[in-house]
């Protein structure tokens, strides 16, 4: 599942066309959004419109609605990073050539989930002490003889499948998606390489399907990347408000 | 591109859970070096202008208020300025019409006293002129009467006193003859 190194070239392991594009996208974000962000114009001009409206739309459509309250504006910074990161990173998939989202390999998912999970878990007891793990898990309002059951099913959803599914939600749809576009491609020239003309004819089918998917996919990476912004800032919220919850 | 799918399916230990380690260090320093960025420059930069521009359009909410309070005390200074002159106005053409009605009432009584005084004067002349004609009268009639009666009975009536007697006995004479007639 790896692709071959650039450095040192063809090695099995070692610096991939995948981490260059990490880097890379690093690159781009941070200097679309400086760039945009700049002038401080209070009349912006286009590009600093278009990044107002990038920022604006985690800042408000994420963090204040899920998270809300004064102080939301905390974890805009952490939001923002990881909502354009991981868009940028799987547009990448999107892209003739480069053609592979980062998240289709599943490494870089576990790191953000994991970093999303010690940052929740972290906001959690800073906020509410170690009385928070029983904030979590403890519902209130839930008759006592059903609560063995609910703990249980609590601690195992909320502190267990939360990191699991929070990754491989991101992993397996891109990682799905970069498999079909790869068998799609291979399937076409399959059967553009037969003799019979109407099984090569038959590749134009694929072709069609294939370009449907790709929008579909195209869709998928920027709605997964919404999805794990918005994942992310639920779990905050549960966090920072846990006894009321 | 056959070859490799049958070398990737042959290759199947291969299992799509297992991270690479490399990766996930690029992944993780290239995030948090990001999440620096977007933390240092990013964020304030665009909370600061978001802040900068809330405040210039409540700043300009603010004056185009004041604006607007200014405008209507304007509005109410001039309509109570209207209503103060209107009162003014009226108060002022009741001062006329009364002074004016009282000029005309100092002016009929002045011409009233005047027109009684030229008549009072008239009835004066006339009675002092009547009495000075009496007067005259009397003497000269006397005068005339007595030098008559004189010539006619040849006796000189010399005597002034006895004269002035005659005559005003003739007089009284005369005047009650003068009031039987008239009655």
């Amino acid at each position: 599942m790896h692709l071959p190194a650039i450095l040192p070239w063809g090695a099995a392991e070692g610096f991939s066309k995948q981490m260059l594009l990490v880097l890379l996208s690093v690159v781009i974000i941070a200097a679309f959004f400086v760039l945009a962000a700049r002038k401080q114009q209070l009349v912006p001009g286009k590009l600093q419109f278009a990044g107002e409206a990038a920022y604006g739309f985690v800042r408000n459509g994420i963090a204040k609605d899920i998270i809300g309250g004064k102080d939301f504006i905390k974890y805009v910074p952490l939001l923002f990073s990881l909502f354009f990161f991981i868009l940028v990173n799987n547009i990448y998939g999107a892209i003739p050539l480069l053609q592979l989202p980062t998240f289709s390999h599943v490494g870089g998912a576990y790191v953000l989930a994991g970093l999303v999970y010690f940052t929740w878990i972290g906001i959690g007891l800073k906020k509410n002490g170690i009385r928070y793990f029983k904030l979590a898990t403890v519902p209130s309002g839930v008759p006592w003889f059903i609560l063995p059951i609910v703990i249980p099913i609590e601690i195992i959803s909320n502190f267990l499948v939360r990191p699991v599914t929070h990754s491989l939600r991101l992993f397996a749809t891109m990682l799905a998606g970069h498999l079909i576009m790869m068998i799609a491609g291979s399937g076409i020239e399959f059967l553009v390489m037969q003799e019979n003309i109407l099984l090569k004819g038959t590749s134009l089918l694929v072709l069609v399907g294939a370009i449907a998917l790709y929008m579909l996919e195209a869709l998928i990476m920027v709605l997964q990347a919404y999805v794990f912004t918005l994942l992310t800032a639920i779990y905050i919220e549960g966090a920072l408000h846990a006894d009321s919850h | 591109m056959n070859q490799l799918i049958i070398s990737a399916a042959t290759e199947g230990e291969v299992n799509p859970l297992m991270p690479n380690l490399w990766e996930m260090g690029v992944v993780l320093a290239g995030f948090l070096i990001l999440l620096f960025i977007v933390v240092k420059f990013v964020v304030p930069m665009f909370e600061k202008t978001f802040a900068e521009r809330a405040e210039a359009i409540e700043g300009g909410i603010a004056k185009a208020e004041k604006a607007q309070a200014e405008a209507s005390a304007a509005l109410e200074e001039y309509k109570q300025q209207l209503t103060d002159a209107r009162a003014e106005a009226n108060r002022i053409r009741e001062e006329a019409r009364a002074e004016g009605a009282q000029i005309l009432a100092d002016l009929k009584e002045k011409a009233a006293a005047e027109s009684a005084r030229i008549t009072a004067q008239a009835h004066a002349q006339i009675e002092s002129e009547r009495q000075a004609a009496v007067v005259s009268l009397r003497s000269e009639v006397g005068t005339l009467a007595t030098t008559l009666a004189g010539r006619i009975v040849g006796e000189a009536l010399n005597d002034d006193a006895r004269a002035a007697r005659v005559v005003d006995r003739f007089l009284a004479d005369l005047e009650t003859q003068n009031a039987g007639a008239a009655k």
